[in-house]
């Protein structure tokens, strides 16, 4: 999968899941606040990505996964080891 | 020990026979049935698949994902006929916020978000793959803990796990706590799930009708013929308080709790025997204060299955004899509502007394030794009658019976 395509099938199902805009999610853009995660919801993005994608984030790594580009690196990065 | 007067102030339901209390009274005076035959529960291997229909509300308009993402189905339910209830209660959320408001709801199971869990558990390895709710929705409490948190209610918060008695023990134990002064109101009420894995093991104890050719005809209560219960669920939400609370609000006073009482059988797990019923019911009468004469209504908790319905009818003849009251199921509309039947049969009552009619005990064709001795109308009656009895007993031989008087 291309990166481009990446992001924004990675954009379409947080939008969908968290039910916010597309437009709202930006590669800068906080995870947390612009989804309105809470430590349990945190737990639906982690599983939410899994099935998705088919990458585990563990519970160590969320920690370092702030900002949407550092998700799409993240997942990208597993999905081309 | 006080002995404040305990008033029903708001009544809110969602059930196979309406989502609302016109719906539902419609239904009542109609005689409509809310049962169907369902094919996906014979391809699982079910005896039988009869139950009663009834669709999940999507509630993506009223509650946010953080709100929804713990709730079950059966919370969805108790969700929408809470709101109604407290509507007609003429309570907002300001009211909420301001006062020790408490909920007991009856639930006793959650299987449905179980068994998801444990298929993600096996199938994925990972705990994480269940989500965060599936533990809010699994548990027993689910009910009460998801409409506290929504309502912000800030009095006594428990589920009532009595059986198929809990609906009706859950608005005993709260006009207990207004009774006593330790709560001006409670929001009570009963939960049902209505899906195949809730009642999968229930199907397989031959408990249910296997009628699945009239899917309208199997829940019979009382007849000789009937062959067993159908299944169905939903809830009922009833706002109870003191008369004090009502009046100062200047709230509708629908009707009074005369009284709650309660039993075990001490006896067979799901075998009734009539003892212990009768004593539920004799409780009730004396702490009502009231001639049995009086009651106008009652209205049984018989859920069409042989000795459950026999020894009900044996139960209630012990207790008022020769004298003229009718008797019904409104189980034969909607099948057996289990954790929620204690509740929605105090509203489909309430219904009734309010608007001068007993509903038809459908599928009444002929009696068997006991129900000969009781007065069953099997059509539609025109009667004002201003007090009921309503009856609940549940598996392990718990009993309650609620004594309601208009006002």
């Amino acid at each position: 999968m291309e990166k481009q395509e990446l992001i924004a099938k990675v954009n379409e199902v947080l939008a969908e899941e968290f039910e916010k805009e597309v437009s709202e999610i930006t590669p800068e853009a906080d995870i947390k606040a612009t989804l309105e995660l809470d430590s349990l919801s945190l737990v639906d993005m982690v599983a939410l990505i899994e099935n998705e994608f088919h990458v585990k984030i563990k519970g160590t790594e969320v920690a370092q996964i702030k900002t949407f580009g550092t998700l799409y690196d993240f997942i990208y990065e597993r999905l081309n080891a | 020990m006080e002995n404040r007067r305990v008033v029903i102030t708001g009544m809110g339901i969602y059930s196979c026979l309406g989502k609302t209390l016109d719906e539902v009274r419609e239904s009542l005076y109609t005689g409509k049935s809310g049962i169907i035959f369902d094919p996906a529960r014979k391809e699982m291997g079910f005896r039988s698949a009869l139950t009663a229909k009834i669709e999940i509300p999507d509630l993506k308009k009223e509650l946010s994902r953080s709100q929804r993402v713990y709730m079950p189905e059966q919370a969805k339910y108790a969700y929408c006929a809470t709101v109604e209830a407290l509507r007609n209660a003429g309570i907002d959320q300001d009211y909420l916020d301001t006062h020790e408001v408490g909920l007991l709801y009856g639930n006793d199971s959650s299987a449905d978000p179980v068994v998801k869990a444990v298929d993600t558990m096996r199938e994925k390895k990972d705990t994480t793959m269940c989500g965060s709710g599936a533990i809010f929705q699994s548990m027993n409490s689910t009910v009460t803990m998801n409409l506290g948190c929504i309502f912000k209610l800030k009095g006594i918060n428990l589920t009532v796990s009595g059986a198929c008695a809990s609906g009706s023990h859950a608005i005993g134990l709260g006009s207990l706590l207004i009774q006593t002064g330790l709560q001006d109101m409670v929001v009570c009420g009963g939960a049902q799930e209505v899906n195949p894995f809730s009642i999968g093991s229930f199907d397989g104890i031959s408990a249910f009708s296997i009628r699945e050719d009239a899917p309208e005809k199997a829940s019979r209560p009382f007849d000789r013929d009937r062959d067993g219960l159908v299944p169905g669920g939903g809830a009922a939400t009833l706002v109870i308080e003191s008369y004090e609370s009502a009046v100062r609000r200047g709230a509708p006073i629908l009707a009074e709790v005369l009284s709650y009482g309660f039993s075990a059988n001490g006896d067979h797990i799901s075998s009734p025997n009539v003892e212990g019923p009768s004593r539920s019911l004799q409780m009730a009468i004396r702490r009502a204060g009231i001639d049995i004469r009086e009651i106008g209504y009652i209205n049984a908790h018989a859920t069409s299955t042989h000795v459950g319905d026999t020894n009900e009818a044996k139960a209630i003849y012990n207790v008022f004899g020769d004298q003229h009251v009718e008797v019904t199921s409104t189980k034969s509309q909607t099948g057996h509502e289990m954790w929620m039947a204690g509740a929605s049969e105090v509203i489909y009552s309430m219904l009734m007394m309010k608007n001068d009619f007993i509903a038809a005990n459908l599928n009444f064709e002929n009696p068997d030794e006991d129900s000969a001795k009781l007065i069953i109308p099997s059509k539609r009656i025109e009667k004002h009658f201003d007090t009921f009895l309503s009856n609940s007993f549940g598996f392990g031989g718990t009993n309650s019976t609620l004594i309601v008087r208009n006002l």
